[in-house]
């Protein structure tokens, strides 16, 4: 059976849902705390799936996402370092997203690991949830978006404004990292960035929740017209399904 | 540190007064009459540390002195609005699903066979009004603990907002208050603030506002929990050991009781900002995280009982926990913020985000294994006793020893209770031709305006339960109640609603009534049922006769009520003292009835929302619209005052809901609002922009005795829905003997079309004129202008 991880630390507070997310899509998960990994109770080499739900890690007291994506570097990086380098499947949604952007591992256009991108405040200048239509890239070949055209998913953050500069931009947008495109921008992202992954396609970094649309009752108005299934399911599945290879 | 004395037990009274004025301890004469006695008898000077303990224990916040006090009426002495009113609507209905009720932090119902919820409901108004963001915040974070402090974790973070008005000029506030624009940002904030880093969906409530706001804004916090049934423990035993977990202590917070005890006045910020405590959400999630592991670890708890540091801090928590055994805590081993607390000081600090845990001691290292992989402070500061004394020391020096039988012994007081006499004059209007304009302002006035800005910055979804959401449709409307679904392995949902409207304030019992009403009609709409209410008053000073006398009418509405509708309180919040003093004179808020609801839906997938569904369907009023604008949003819009403000028919409106719930069951319904402010107009108008649909009424079947076209339109007659009926046959079977009508009809052109009242002659070809004829998308654009911030 795959194994997932999902890593929390204080702070952490979508790990419930996504944890129910894997479940459903058929892994085994651990819900781990990053001080049972550093103190080796659990290892990340048992697991071919590392999720790195939403939530205010550490308060994100000096910016979204910068003291875990710190530790994960400087404590775990080797573990991380290896998992990665097998292919294994890296999902970070919202507070994970800027986790994923901060380490570097995300867009990691250089493959220096070095922050190239960031996710800045909202251009209105506050937390905002709402449900957003999302366009499926196409031209993305990550394993993680297979069959899944255009969404329906909420966000809820503070800092999901995805910029960079344009020479960036213009990389990403040429070797085809983009994930996810809002229709209706929320939060001011450049070229409407909502998700994107790294050129093995086995890392994918996103600012809505997947894991809030599992089921019909989920959606905004299912009390008006029930859709088959919530739009989240199919990338745990997908992920899943390429874990299984790894 | 040796323990400071105070000399009571030869002052005189003018000097007992003065010690609790200039230690901020807010107790009374008699009080301090007590406290001398039992001095006097012990031979000794109470220690600092003494009086504060007696002071927050004895506290209107800890003790409800009001609701416990003998009041004199001009109808004959009650002894105890709780015992007269209150408990004994429970006591009497003596439900089976009732777990725990006015015992604990919060109150505990049934979910199903193996779950319980808890809910509470908290004030913090006085914080509030000199720090919004870290009062409305730390209020906030408080009730969760409430909530934690019986075990559960919180699934929902609810609020209510009350505030002077927006547009109010800076040069007409009263000296010493903030502009009600920032306290509402302000308050918004804090909550935001809280709720999303902790993770709990904040998806209730409401913002209210009125003139008499001004000085004294009012904020509710309210959460609801969940827990395994078999974890719900009580059952500390003398040896067990005092186990504080979470934040440090520092001097921020204390005297935050005491303060609440006391009218506001313009030096308040300076004199008693260190009242205010200082929120940290993180802090509390990691206590959270740790807590609920220590429940779940095994088939037991680790610990033994629970509870919260809420008001009073330490002396308050664990001076209850220890109340029926003895105690006994070591304060120099309490975690600080900074050096140089005094011994009382750490005491009674109300320092946020602590809890208190009583472990037995064989459990001692697998709990502090657990807070300790959560990065979370736990820290022994003690033990339960077994000779009923409460024991402090700071190193080597004991600071305090009391006995229990005395501090939990505080003296009765007695209230004077006044009728105040209640106008109902109706005010001289006209009538006009259209009331399309009077229904635009009434969805621009701030009650009724969509609180998208506000909403939108709670996340209200995380933890993925929040199966109806607070603006419902295609098109977004505002919805009557939220649901929850709480386990993924069950199609059982939770309801949760609210009721208040100070604009009745006038009539305290009927306000208090309609506020129950509300609540309920609220759940029943989207098909909560078995509902649980909780009871939440801010009320100003309560040794003004007449604002006792409004309590004791509206305690009466509790009794009434809850026995009328056949459910339970479970919980409530007293804020009184809420009073602005400035030059001399004050300014008490109009009194506020918070009835929080609290339903159970067996299965979500019949949940209704009040957007419309489909264009065809036909439209059915049911209730009785009465000549009952007091207080109404129609009259407020044409400034006018007077007229009667809605009573409750309870037989009837019990009748109405649980046809209601049986015709959700059997599904004839599509789509329900209730009418509340605004009636019947605002009602169509909301059930249509959130649908994107249209509708045409007829106000010739409308069921009333009234022949006034805005009567009908705009009364707030209490009981009221306005329902979307698929099945029409079934639908009337279930409503026979109750008032109701077909009034219309769902339309795909979407506009709101009433028509006048008048029968039509059908010998002479006329038409009926339309009192409203409105597109949707202007009363949308109405609806939404408000708070475009």
């Amino acid at each position: 059976m795959v194994k997932a991880i999902i890593l929390r630390v204080e702070g952490t507070n979508c790990d419930e849902e996504l944890v129910n997310a894997f479940q459903l899509a058929g892994a085994e998960v651990t819900l781990a705390h990053i001080n049972e990994l550093l103190k080796n109770k659990i290892s990340l080499e048992d697991h071919q799936i590392l999720a790195l739900p939403g939530g205010f890690s550490h308060g994100d007291d000096i910016s979204a996402g910068v003291i875990l994506a710190n530790q994960l570097k400087q404590l775990l990086g080797k573990q991380l370092n290896k998992f990665i380098e097998e292919e294994k499947a890296v999902i970070g949604i919202c507070n994970g997203f800027q986790i994923l952007v901060k380490t570097g591992l995300l867009p990691n256009l250089s493959g220096n690991q070095e922050q190239e991108v960031t996710l800045a405040f909202n251009s209105s200048g506050l937390f905002r949830n709402q449900w957003v239509h999302l366009e499926t890239q196409k031209e993305n070949t990550c394993p993680f978006l297979k069959n899944m055209e255009n969404i329906y998913l909420p966000i809820a953050h503070a800092e999901g404004r995805f910029i960079a500069t344009q020479e960036t931009i213009e990389q990403i947008e040429e070797q085809n990292l983009i994930a996810f495109k809002y229709v209706g921008n929320p939060n001011g992202s450049i070229n409407d960035i909502a998700g994107i992954s790294n050129s093995q396609g086995n890392i994918l970094g996103l600012m809505p929740h997947p894991e809030r649309f599992l089921h019909p009752w989920m959606h905004p108005y299912w009390t008006l017209e029930q859709p088959e299934q919530g739009d989240g399911i199919q990338l745990f599945k997908n992920i899943v399904e390429h874990a299984k290879k790894v | 540190m040796k323990p400071k004395q105070i000399q009571i037990t030869s002052a005189n009274e003018q000097q007992l007064i003065t010690i609790s004025k200039k230690g901020l301890l807010s107790l009374s004469k008699k009080e301090m009459k007590a406290i001398q006695k039992y001095y006097q008898q012990q031979g000794r000077e109470p220690t600092d540390a003494e009086l504060e303990t007696i002071a927050q224990t004895w506290s209107e916040h800890c003790i409800h002195k009001t609701f416990n006090a003998l009041i004199d009426t001009p109808d004959g002495q009650i002894d105890s609005l709780f015992k007269t009113y209150i408990f004994k609507a429970t006591n009497e209905l003596d439900k089976k699903w009732c777990i725990s009720v006015f015992k604990d932090n919060a109150g505990i119902v049934k979910f199903d066979d193996e779950h319980a919820v808890a809910m509470k409901v908290e004030t913090h108004n006085h914080p509030t009004a000199l720090d919004p963001y870290g009062g409305a915040g730390t209020g906030t974070g408080g009730v969760f603990r409430d909530v934690m402090g019986v075990g559960a974790k919180p699934i929902l973070s609810t609020n209510m907002l009350f505030f002077g008005p927006l547009d109010i000029p800076h040069t007409q506030l009263p000296p010493g208050t903030m502009h009600p624009k920032r306290l509402m940002k302000g308050s918004v904030a804090g909550i935001r603030d809280y709720g999303n880093r902790m993770g709990i969906p904040t998806a209730n409530g409401g913002v209210a506002f009125d003139q008499g706001y001004i000085g004294n804004p009012l904020v509710y916090a309210g959460t609801v929990g969940i827990m395994p049934k078999n974890k719900y423990i009580c059952n500390a035993q003398s040896g067990d050991l005092i186990l504080l977990v979470g934040g440090k202590t520092g001097r921020d917070g204390i005297h935050g009781v005491t303060f609440a005890s006391v009218e506001l006045e313009e030096t308040s910020e300076k004199t008693s900002s260190g009242a205010v405590q200082i929120g940290n959400p993180v802090e509390e999630k990691k206590t959270l995280d740790g807590l609920l592991r220590a429940r779940d670890c095994d088939a037991l708890p680790l610990y033994s009982a629970i509870t919260d540091c809420g008001g009073g801090g330490l002396s308050s928590a664990i001076g209850e926990m220890g109340k029926e055994l003895g105690v006994e805590v070591h304060l120099d081993k309490v975690p600080l913020k900074y050096a140089g607390l005094e011994p009382w000081e750490i005491w009674i600090s109300e320092a946020q985000e602590r809890m208190i845990l009583i472990v037995p001691p064989e459990n001692k290292e697998s709990i502090l294994e657990i807070f300790k992989n959560e990065n979370c402070l736990a820290t022994i500061i003690g033990k339960l006793r077994n000779d009923k004394k409460l024991v402090l020391y700071h190193e080597q020096d004991k600071v305090a020893e009391l006995e229990m039988s005395f501090l939990h012994s505080v003296p009765k007081i007695t209230r004077k209770a006044k009728w105040k006499k209640i106008e109902e004059k109706e005010p001289n209007l006209p009538e006009k031709i259209t009331y399309g304009e009077d229904l635009k302002k009434i969805l621009r006035s701030p009650n009724v305006a969509s609180k998208e800005w506000v909403i939108r910055q709670y996340d209200h979804e995380v933890q993925a339960k929040t199966v109806i959401k607070p603006l419902q449709g295609k098109a977004q409307g505002p919805g009557n109640a939220c649901v929850l679904k709480p386990k993924y392995d069950s199609w059982k949902g939770i309801v949760i609603s609210n009721g208040v409207n100070s604009k009745y304030s006038e009539n305290p019992y009927n306000m208090t009534l309609s506020a129950i009403d509300e609540a309920l009609r609220n759940n029943v709409c989207c098909g909560g049922r078995r509902i649980a209410i909780l009871d939440n008053f801010s009320w100003g000073s309560p040794s003004n006769p007449e604002t006792m006398g409004a309590l004791v009418k509206a305690c009466e509405a509790c009794y009434d009520g809850a026995k009328g509708f056949d459910t339970p309180l479970i919980s409530g919040k007293d804020s009184l003292h809420n009073e602005y003093k400035v030059k001399g004179k004050t300014m008490a808020i109009p009194h506020t009835m918070v009835i929080s609801a609290i339903g159970i839906i067996p299965d979500i997938r019949k949940a209704i929302t009040m957007d419309l569904k489909k264009p065809g369907t036909s439209i059915y009023l049911v209730g009785e619209t009465l000549d009952e604008l007091g207080g109404s949003h129609y009259f407020m819009v044409n400034e006018l005052t007077g007229g009667k403000v809605p009573g409750v028919n309870l037989a009837r409106a019990k009748k109405t809901m649980d046809r209601l719930i049986e015709a959700i069951d059997s599904e004839l319904i599509l789509s329900c609002h209730d009418c509340s402010e605004g009636g019947l107009a605002v009602t169509a108008a909301e059930m249509s922009f959130a649908g994107g649909l249209g509708m045409t009424i007829d106000l010739e079947h409308v069921p009333t005795n009234l022949e006034r076209e805005d009567k009908i339109l705009f009364s707030e007659s209490n009981s009221r829905f306005l329902v979307e009926v698929t099945n029409e046959k079934k639908f009337e079977e279930k409503m026979k003997e109750l008032p109701f009508a077909k009034i219309g009809k769902v339309t795909q052109e979407p506009e709101l079309k009433i028509k006048e009242r008048r029968s039509l002659d059908p010998n002479i070809d006329d038409k009926k004129k339309l009192v409203i004829n409105e597109k949707i998308k202007d009363l949308k654009n109405e609806w939404e202008a408000t708070f475009k911030w």
